[in-house]
């Protein structure tokens, strides 16, 4: 993790980000390694989102598959096509994988179609995570702006699970209007842990809401920080971040502790298709997890 | 290395024999080109080309494959189960192959047989391959191989040179893979004394004819940024109609998409060629596309052939001057002129359009 964290002047490509060696296989015998999980529960969130709960077929695999927060995973369905997506989850919980889709694609529809007892093909995790080792002991900031709950859901669980070994903790999230919000149910659940700021903002307010109304980096102004004792997660649309991640650099958070995840069209999940690439990063090997000044160094990648 | 002479009719028996141990593969005419196609029994290789019109990286990286196959039918056991293309890795040679495309594998290697993944597809049909090189005794005037990392007579990426005098043959083993194709072929006879010295002076002269360059030397101290955001990109870029056919005919391009073909209930999971210079290359479910621009998508393949690879593998451009893409253009972009506008780029000196926009 430790060059996602140095600054440097970005003339060599390959110094911009090391990529892990976490969970790499090496030569791998064909493509199919993949996790036959099956559907335990669906849980519908919004019109568009739904959570589906997944459990490895195989016995041995529950503990084969591990991962990290902010990694993803390639959710395969023969017949429609495979799909990246982020795990939504605790890392500590083995026996349930949970992954958050929207209904956008091919796939994606076909899975909402899907019935509990569903088999499907997870590949992965792959790429990189968020460094919630490197977090502990400082304040952390996570902020997510409508889907972008999904991804920063499962560095969220670890930092409610090791709540000790943090300082301050805000959990930020906005969304357009309140049918778009997801985890709704789980909202009272977390207001009540001690001692986490959970804030929700809605753009554009119906007649039952009574919470806060604007844009999510008004939540930002209400917060006294430390910026050299504080990491920021911020996850959601492209056009966010830049908002969110300037305030917070406005308010004196480095750009190196400030980390992204990123969405990009991939088939292959390990750097060979070249669909991903932003400049001469892979976005499923150097990604999705970048820190904002990485991110800011390479065009096209919000 | 022992230069090894080939008069016509051992070249003719040498061709028969080898097809016994491998799938022989040569350029030969179709239409009014000439591709890369299997020698069936009695066939020969075409020798007097300049070039194939599609590169040969199909033979190690097929247009399209088939990866796994599976049934939708809910009452067989194995519904929705992906099942393995049994593939065929038997030995291959691709016979008349030039030095620039032989030299494209190794640069395509370094993606497919990185340290992170290695692609059992791409690396174990590259195993199986011996590559013998034809050297160019003239060019294309779109050739530009000498200042993009070989030559007409380049052997790195070969596992045999063959080299063409008159009606004779000379042969050169580069690697061990290559022996064993000189001795399957049956091929022995010790080239003359003097032959060696003859092929040195054929080797100057087809460089000599060599009339188009790029210059690289600057690539690789240029700034990313600076190149990314050059104001030269929408203007050499407006006549590009986004048709693809430059990363299709290119030997180095290697993109690929992964796509689940079903008929009826049972389908095939293919890995095809792509081309980045589709907009749906990038598009994202959602409707979001990073790439949303033409001149973004064109300057994405330059950006990545030509600066991306530079800095990443601390090597040379990710082109071998085959020359392919200029001559199948149908709007005349030229990857000479962008290369050379990058490597001179200096955003210093030019306040043109940076300042008005």
């Amino acid at each position: 993790m430790n060059a996602i964290l140095h600054a440097y002047e970005v003339t060599k490509e390959e110094d911009m980000v090391e990529p892990l060696d976490y969970n790499r296989r090496s030569r791998m015998k064909n493509f199919d390694k993949c996790f036959k999980a099956e559907i335990t529960n669906i849980i519908r969130l919004t019109e568009m989102e739904k959570l589906f709960q997944l459990r490895m077929i195989n016995e041995d695999d529950k503990n084969r598959f591990t991962f990290l927060p902010g990694q993803f995973v390639m959710l395969e369905l023969p017949g429609y096509g495979e799909v990246p997506i982020s795990i939504s989850c605790s890392p500590s919980i083995k026996s349930i994988i949970e992954l958050c889709i929207r209904k956008a694609g091919k796939v994606t529809e076909a899975l909402h179609k899907a019935k509990r007892g569903a088999v499907v093909g997870i590949r992965g995790p792959f790429g990189t995570h968020f460094p919630m080792e490197k977090m502990k002991k400082n304040n952390v900031l996570l902020i997510a702006g409508g889907l972008g709950l999904a991804p920063l859901r499962a560095p969220m669980t670890y930092v409610i699970e090791n709540r000790a070994d943090f300082k301050d903790v805000h959990i930020f999230y906005g969304a357009k209007d309140p049918t778009q919000l997801l985890f709704d149910y789980q909202y009272e659940q977390w207001h009540r842990i001690d001692d986490i700021n959970l804030q929700i903002i809605v753009e554009k307010p119906d007649e039952l809401w009574t919470g806060p109304v604007g844009l999510i980096t008004k939540l930002l102004d209400d917060i006294a920080i430390d910026p050299d004792k504080t990491y920021a997660i911020v996850c959601g649309p492209p056009v966010m971040f830049k908002f969110v991640c300037n305030r917070l650099k406005d308010m004196g958070v480095p750009m190196q502790r400030m980390f992204v995840s990123l969405e990009r069209r991939m088939h292959c999940g390990m750097g060979k298709c070249c669909r991903c690439n932003i400049g001469s990063t892979y976005t499923c090997l150097d990604g999705p997890v970048f820190d904002y000044w990485s991110v800011m160094n390479l065009k096209e990648a919000i | 290395m022992n230069l090894i002479q080939i008069d016509a009719q051992s070249w003719a028996k040498g061709i028969e024999k080898l097809k016994a141990v491998y799938r022989t593969f040569g350029p030969k005419k179709e239409k009014n080109d000439l591709e890369f196609k299997e020698l069936q029994a009695g066939e020969l290789p075409e020798l007097h080309f300049q070039n194939t019109r599609m590169s040969p990286k199909a033979l190690v990286y097929p247009q399209t494959q088939a990866m796994f196959t599976y049934s939708l039918d809910e009452s067989r056991e194995d519904c929705r189960i992906l099942k393995e293309v049994k593939r065929d890795e038997k030995p291959q040679a691709a016979i008349g192959i030039r030095p620039c495309d032989a030299l494209a594998f190794k640069l395509v290697q370094r993606n497919f047989d990185s340290r992170e993944y290695q692609d059992v597809y791409w690396i174990n049909a590259y195993e199986a391959t011996t590559l013998v090189g034809l050297a160019c005794d003239h060019p294309c005037s779109t050739c530009f191989c000498t200042s993009a990392g070989t030559g007409p007579f380049g052997e790195e990426g070969l596992d045999v040179l063959l080299i063409q005098q008159n009606d004779t043959l000379y042969a050169k083993a580069i690697t061990q893979k290559g022996e064993s194709l000189i001795q399957a072929a049956g091929w022995k006879s010790a080239a003359a004394k003097d032959a060696a010295g003859n092929m040195d002076a054929l080797k100057t002269k087809a460089e000599s004819e060599i009339s188009a360059f790029v210059e690289t030397d600057k690539l690789k101290q240029k700034k990313i940024m600076e190149i990314y955001e050059a104001p030269f990109w929408e203007a050499e870029t407006f006549s590009c109609i986004n048709c693809g056919t430059c990363t299709f005919v290119c030997p180095t391009c290697w993109c690929f998409d992964i796509q689940d073909e079903t008929h009826g209930k049972s389908g095939v999971r293919m890995r095809n060629w792509d081309t980045c210079m589709s907009p749906l290359f990038t598009i994202h479910a959602s409707g979001h596309n990073p790439r949303e621009h033409k001149y973004e998508r064109v300057r994405q393949r330059f950006m990545h052939k030509l600066k991306y690879y530079v800095d990443k593998y601390n090597d040379g451009i990710q082109c071998v001057g085959c020359g392919r893409c200029i001559r199948s253009c149908p709007v005349n972009i030229d990857i000479r002129k962008i290369c050379n506008k990058m490597n001179s780029f200096d955003p210093q000196s030019c306040s043109c359009e940076v300042a008005s926009s």
